[in-house]
């Protein structure tokens, strides 16, 4: 065993941190909570993709850095604990980029693959539909063969960021007849073409967090189709790991951890011994967390879709999340309610924040309890009936 | 970084596992806990001779010059099979402490002795009305006295004392107050040993020091200047134990989803149902989640990094992890688990006794809270 990171680890991460710190010195952006999945910012994107911290694991040849799991996991790490706007390539980056990788047409790879290390394509999530939320494979969005062509027509949900993503990743019902499981294939289409219309929906803390996105008669190439028709739902539950394996869902709301902490010092509230525990809690919590998500890297690193382990870590750090957001709004008391822009407000009204956001964690990428379900059949060998 | 043991720590593990498998079944934890002795010479001996006393010492002692990762390793396996006896208290609480602070002499005197086997020992640390591990709970007393030191007072859930042939006893010195280890022989006959009944069915006494002389010589370490030592030799056991509660739980959880598939009501396994499911899924998050936090902070301890926090969340986690877990193996198991027909009220009785051990979660919290600067 070993618990330490190699020198090469450690100087990456510096410098990770040094490039964060000088872009908040620069005034470019504030550290804020769920900026993973909330703060688009293409200028942001495009200076972390100059560094190369795009596809950090992807293929040399098609333009990654061939680096490990844990390599990746280091560079994320430092972004969530620094509350950065990466948005715009996280989606890409985490889990479209290597399915394109490992699924893809050569095409698609020299197509696709640069653009997201480039920090030019933002890729949206079409999986959920308004009927098919934990039982995805019951998704009705069709995809019928037309020529050259598939023609789409459906409604996805859920797409976080919509209105900011120039790509949709898509999963569509390209044979009505399979068994529900066998029928989906997956895509890789553009944003812009006709016949897909965007609406913004806003979430419980007042955010546009995702779109409904509609497909009317949308006519793609088939070029778009990624892997084997009708085998995407399969291709995509390995993806759906990777969706779930990383660090932002326990350090989705580090800048509000950090704000807590150091707000109990500026009131001496730490010495009261009932916060003492609350915070101190919270730390050994997330230190487990933090262990369980890197050795999620470490089974990726050994080239296995992290499946049991990855639905560990996302529901143990979901629940982390939400204790965190419960324990700030009680050290914060009356205080506590008040959102950013009002008077009074304390930590720029992160703990309300993420009080209201964190109810979300637990069914975004998985509900915490088909978590459970896979941790314990997959996982435990436990019978489904 | 790596989470996997190394081919020579899965050997150990895997003999450890068959060797106590094959020795130490239940029906011998329980003859164990109602001797007298709570200790067989003959199982003693053959742990001897596989090496596990000697284990974590330098060779030049007649150890086996591994460290404390592998320790851990042997560790977590004694509590996965329940193992009584003073092997834990003589390696951890005595061999370790003295290689720490004791003289190259004292080490070259007691070392051998315990490495083969002859010579148990123990810590005696905590007394009658200790608030929790520190100095202030230090009362009994060490006099000067013609060379010698006249040690005074009760040291309380010492384990193992009444077969042990030396205890460390912390004491404080007088008239300078501060904290001095002595290597108490337990021959002589100012010592009164007690054996208390716990929830365990492991043998922790009462040691009643009265007026009893130790002859300078028998200082460890620094007189008067030790309580850093002992700081050490508590986190050390503390973490020792957190291994033990990993070997425990492990077995807890295979145990109960071996029961949710095996029985079956409304015709078809308990372990079918999302409920139940959950709780296993729960159970083996909490597994987990003690397993690395344990394992990281003995890394770092067998690295010489300093591991005062790491160590604090690894008990702090294991001591809450391992109630959750026996909590829910027992609403799994139903009736028969609450019954000695069973073997999961072995596990029940021993997670309680070690979350109590060497400081519980909220004596750890605080620690946790000193190391974020709270």
């Amino acid at each position: 065993m070993d618990f330490g990171f190699t020198e090469e680890q450690n100087k990456f991460r510096q410098e990770v941190r040094n490039f964060l710190e000088e872009e908040i010195k620069k005034g470019y952006w504030e550290p804020a909570c769920d900026s993973w999945i909330q703060g688009f910012d293409p200028e942001f994107t495009k200076r972390v993709a100059q560094k190369g911290w795009i596809g950090l694991t992807w293929p040399k040849e098609y333009g990654g850095q061939g680096l490990s799991y844990i390599d990746r996991l280091i560079l994320t790490e430092e972004m969530l604990r620094y509350g950065a706007p990466a948005a715009c390539h996280w989606f890409a980056d985490r889990q479209i980029g290597g399915s394109i990788a490992t699924y893809g047409t050569e095409e698609q790879k020299r197509e696709v693959l640069p653009k997201i290390i480039r920090g030019e394509a933002y890729i949206g999530l079409g999986m959920s539909e308004t009927e098919a939320g934990c039982d995805l494979a019951s998704l009705q969005t069709r995809a019928i063969e037309d020529g050259d062509n598939y023609i789409i027509n459906g409604q996805k949900t859920w797409t976080s960021g919509g209105s900011f993503v120039n790509w949709f990743y898509l999963l569509a019902r390209t044979d009505p007849e399979a068994p529900k499981h066998r029928g989906i294939s997956e895509f890789i289409i553009p944003a812009d073409l006709p016949g897909i219309k965007r609406i913004p929906m806003i979430d419980i803390t007042g955010t546009e967090a995702w779109n409904d996105v509609f497909f009317d008669e949308v006519r793609v190439s088939k070029k778009c189709l990624i892997g084997e028709k009708n085998r995407g739902f399969l291709q995509a539950l390995q993806q759906l790991d990777y969706e779930r394996s990383g660090m932002e869902r326990l350090m989705g709301n580090y800048p509000l951890f950090e704000a807590i902490i150091q707000f109990t010092k500026d009131n001496k509230l730490f010495q009261q011994s009932v916060i003492r525990n609350k915070l101190a809690q919270l730390r050994i919590e997330f230190e487990v967390g933090r262990l369980l998500i890197y050795r999620v890297a470490l089974v990726m690193d050994d080239g296995r879709a992290p499946n049991r382990e990855a639905a560990m870590s996302k529901a143990y750090s979901t629940a982390f999340e939400q204790s965190l957001a419960k324990a700030a709004m009680e050290v914060l008391g009356p205080y506590g309610q008040l959102v950013g822009d009002s008077k009074l407000a304390p930590i720029r009204g992160l703990a309300v924040h993420s009080y209201l956001a964190s109810k979300g964690y637990s069914l975004q990428a998985g509900t915490s309890e088909i978590l459970k379900n896979i941790l314990a059949t997959r996982g435990l060998g436990l019978p489904s009936s | 970084m790596k989470l996997t043991l190394t081919e020579e720590q899965e050997m150990l593990k895997k003999a450890a596992r068959d060797f106590l498998a094959d020795k130490c079944p239940k029906t011998f934890v329980k003859e164990m806990e109602e001797s007298e002795t709570g200790h067989s010479r003959e199982l003693w001996q053959e742990m001897v001779e596989l090496g596990w006393t000697g284990l974590a010492f330098p060779e030049k002692y007649g150890g086996g010059d591994m460290n404390f990762l592998d320790l851990a390793v042997l560790l977590e396996e004694m509590g996965r099979a329940c193992l009584p006896g003073p092997l834990f208290s003589t390696v951890v609480l005595g061999g370790l402490p003295i290689l720490d602070v004791g003289s190259e002499e004292q080490k070259q005197e007691y070392l051998p002795k315990l490495i083969s086997g002859e010579k148990i020992f123990t810590l005696a640390l905590t007394e009658p009305g200790y608030q929790n591990y520190d100095a202030s709970s230090v009362t009994v007393e060490a006099t000067p006295d013609d060379g010698n030191y006249i040690i005074n007072g009760i040291k309380l859930f010492v384990p193992d004392a009444h077969i042990a042939d030396y205890l460390l006893c912390v004491a404080r010195g007088k008239p300078e107050n501060g904290i001095t280890i002595f290597l108490a022989d337990t021959k002589n006959p100012r010592i009164n040993c007690t054996v208390l009944k716990t929830i365990a069915g492991d043998k922790l006494c009462e040691v009643v020091f009265d007026r009893m002389p130790v002859p300078k010589a028998n200082v460890l370490g620094q007189l008067n200047q030790e309580w850093g030592a002992v700081q050490k030799i508590i986190e050390r056991a503390a973490l020792g134990k957190c291994c033990e509660i990993v070997g425990n739980i492990q077995r807890v959880l295979e145990m109960t989803v071996d029961y949710a598939k095996e029985r079956k009501q409304f015709d078809r396994p308990i372990g079918s149902f999302q409920i139940i499911q959950h709780y296993c899924a729960d159970m083996a998050t909490d597994v987990d989640g003690a397993r690395f936090s344990t394992y990281q902070a003995a890394w770092m301890l067998s690295e010489g990094l300093p591991c005062t926090k790491e160590v604090a969340i690894a008990k702090a986690w294991t001591s809450q992890a391992s109630q959750r877990i026996v909590a829910l193996a027992h609403q799994i198991h139903g009736a028969i688990g609450v019954t000695i027909e069973h073997d999961l009220h072995f596990y029940t009785r021993r997670a309680k006794a070690a979350e109590l051990a060497f400081g519980d979660a909220d004596f750890y919290r605080e620690i946790v809270a000193k190391e974020m600067g709270l």
